[in-house]
């Protein structure tokens, strides 16, 4: 059996809604995943922290206070400072102000570096979906 | 009459606490000039001889317990990976074994980062770095340069488990080294308890590289740790109690001493406002942390031309004193003992500048952030607003006339409303010095040591 996979957790910025917080950590632990939840209000650099004394695989960052594109500015730099290459960056909630073309928020998250971005209203198994298709190469081929 | 013997090696003094074996009672206390210099057991032997002078009684010694910090006390160097999570667990457990950290280092170690840590007078290194199941490399790299400069000091081992394999295997005999458990096994949850007892086993170990220590060693049962952890230790009883007595509550000791200003909490500290997020580390409920630039004498020159010069000023009111040479004087002659009101009040003066910083220090702080959901605040570090007593130890205090004045500026203040201090504690002192020979005792009978000092220790 393949050890599990680490994911760090948490809501980033002056953020503090904590009730979708625990749903991901609990749905994200009841599918196998080691999951380091950070908590709310979380700035970037103790994603990163955690990140590197856990050995993540994956950073999921929330927002839902529409401040979250401001908050993830710079993040991908800082993990590739920081050594992070090969962690994915996820991001998902209400993440831009307003009602925006899709399409656009999700090109402007791509550019900043981050790999999977969701819109409000995914469900955690569209994440876990991706997550598993991400992480564990074999389950991508049977997909 | 059966007596138990404690004693306290100091930088300085060599203090003797003799404790009635039956009833539990302090027959005498004693202290001497501690002759790291010459031979340990002198001092040791003259502090004896007078407590027989003065108490003129027979008594058979039935233990003798020690506790040392002679020679700069235990030196530690804490290795980590990120500064704020595994590298600050290891030195707070570091400091929690009673040690002085030295120097903490962090991430992948470099050639010349191991030669200084090789060049250094530290007697242990600490080494940590990765949660459980967590990074890997970078502990295994700092092993391996270890191993590659032959480090010939103790390393104690707590950092990531999955990696124990591979550093047994990496330090092979070579290295003298001691596995426990990871200082930093979860993110953010700190694990200092095991590894403070390796280190104190191996202080124990290693106690006779103090010059004399060999010889006292044989004459008595066991020097059995630093006396920051034994000061800790009475603390901790203090606090909490045993079984069958109930302690204080939560409680804070400061200690001011020539070189350090040590500030134990024994305290959850967690906040006592609304709204407030815990951030960083979770504080462990002993918590100790050491000013290494705040003390009386030899650390009186770093306090006047670092942080505390400005506030020297403030508490001295009296201008009449020629600052630089009064700091000098007691920076140059680290065993003069104040004989007159005016050094005395120099000395106090000195006194509360290490008592303000080093409460600013040790306690929490909060931050204010505007969210949409209305004002909400960040706490980093304990929250001791509400903590019940402020004990104060230390020659300084004991010979001030008026202590509680001293130790009051650690207190809350409206103009630092962000520094969670104390609001409203009582003031206690350990008047007769105890609190490392009751933390000693405690090992013995914790029910007598908690009971003699709250005989001992009084308000102020």
């Amino acid at each position: 059996m393949q050890d599990k996979k680490t994911i760090v957790l948490g809501v980033i910025g002056s953020d503090c809604h904590a009730v979708g917080n625990k749903i991901l950590d609990h749905a994200l632990t009841e599918a196998g995943f080691n999951v380091v939840n950070i908590g709310v209000m979380s700035p970037q650099e103790d994603f990163i922290n955690a990140a590197i004394e856990t050995n993540a695989q994956v950073i999921m960052v929330s927002s839902l206070y529409g401040h979250g594109e401001i908050d993830c500015r710079g993040m991908k730099d800082k993990c590739l400072e920081a050594g992070l290459d090969d962690v994915l960056l996820y991001v998902g909630g209400n993440i831009v102000v307003g009602k925006q073309e899709w399409k656009d928020v999700r090109y402007r998250f791509n550019l900043m570096g981050f790999d999977r971005i969701y819109p409000p209203g995914t469900s955690v198994e569209r994440a876990v979906e991706d997550l598993r298709a991400d992480l564990f190469k074999e389950h991508k081929a049977a997909v | 009459m059966d007596a138990f013997l404690f004693i306290d090696f100091g930088s300085t003094f060599t203090k003797l606490t003799l404790v009635d074996q039956e009833n539990y009672k302090i027959i005498a206390t004693e202290k001497s000039y501690t002759t790291v210099q010459s031979n340990v057991y002198e001092g040791y032997e003259k502090a004896l001889s007078n407590i027989y002078k003065k108490t003129e009684m027979d008594f058979n010694i039935t233990k003798k317990l020690a506790c040392s910090s002679a020679a700069g006390g235990l030196k530690i160097i804490a290795i980590g990976l990120v500064p704020e999570l595994t590298a600050e667990s290891a030195k707070r457990a570091a400091l929690g074994a009673g040690a002085k950290v030295i120097k903490t280092y962090s991430f992948q170690l470099n050639d010349s980062e191991m030669k200084e840590i090789k060049n250094s007078n530290a007697n242990i290194v600490l080494l940590a770095g990765g949660t459980d199941g967590g990074n890997s490399k970078t502990i295994i790299h700092n092993a391996r340069l270890i191993a590659k400069h032959n480090l010939k000091i103790p390393v104690v081992v707590g950092g990531n488990k999955s990696c124990i394999d591979d550093i047994k295997e990496i330090f092979g005999d070579d290295i003298d080294y001691y596995i426990t458990q990871n200082v930093m096994p979860k993110l953010n949850t700190i694990n200092i308890d095991p590894a403070r007892e390796v280190i104190r086993k191996i202080f124990m170990d290693n106690i006779t590289q103090v010059s004399g220590m060999e010889k006292v060693e044989k004459n008595i049962s066991q020097v059995v740790m630093p006396t920051p952890a034994a000061v800790l230790k009475a603390a901790e009883l203090l606090s909490e109690g045993t079984e069958k007595e109930k302690g204080l509550g939560d409680l804070i000791v400061v200690d001011i001493g020539g070189a350090t200003t040590d500030v134990h909490s024994a305290a959850k500290g967690y906040p006592t406002k609304s709204s407030v997020v815990l951030k960083g580390l979770k504080e462990p409920f002993m918590k100790r942390t050491v000013e290494g630039d705040l003390g009386l004498r030899y650390s009186a020159k770093s306090l006047y031309e670092g942080s505390g010069g400005f506030l020297l000023d403030k508490y001295l009111e009296k201008t009449d004193y020629n600052l630089s040479k009064e700091i000098n004087l007691r920076h140059n002659n680290v065993d003069i003992v104040p004989n007159n009101q005016r050094d005395r009040y120099f000395d106090e003066a000195v006194a509360k500048v290490c008592v303000d910083l080093s409460m600013e220090r040790h306690s929490g702080k909060i931050e204010s952030q505007y969210t949409p959901n209305g004002m909400m605040f960040y706490q980093e570090g304990k929250d001791l607003q509400n903590i019940s007593y402020i004990l104060g130890t230390g020659g300084v205090l004991v010979n001030s006339e008026n202590p509680k004045d001293v130790l009051e500026v650690g207190l809350y203040k409206e103009e630092n409303s962000m520094s969670l201090k104390p609001r409203n504690p009582k003031f206690l002192l350990d008047k007769e010095y105890i609190l490392s020979a009751m933390g000693l005792l405690s090992m013995i009978d914790g029910d007598q040591a908690l009971r003699i000092l709250k005989e001992h220790i009084v308000e102020i």
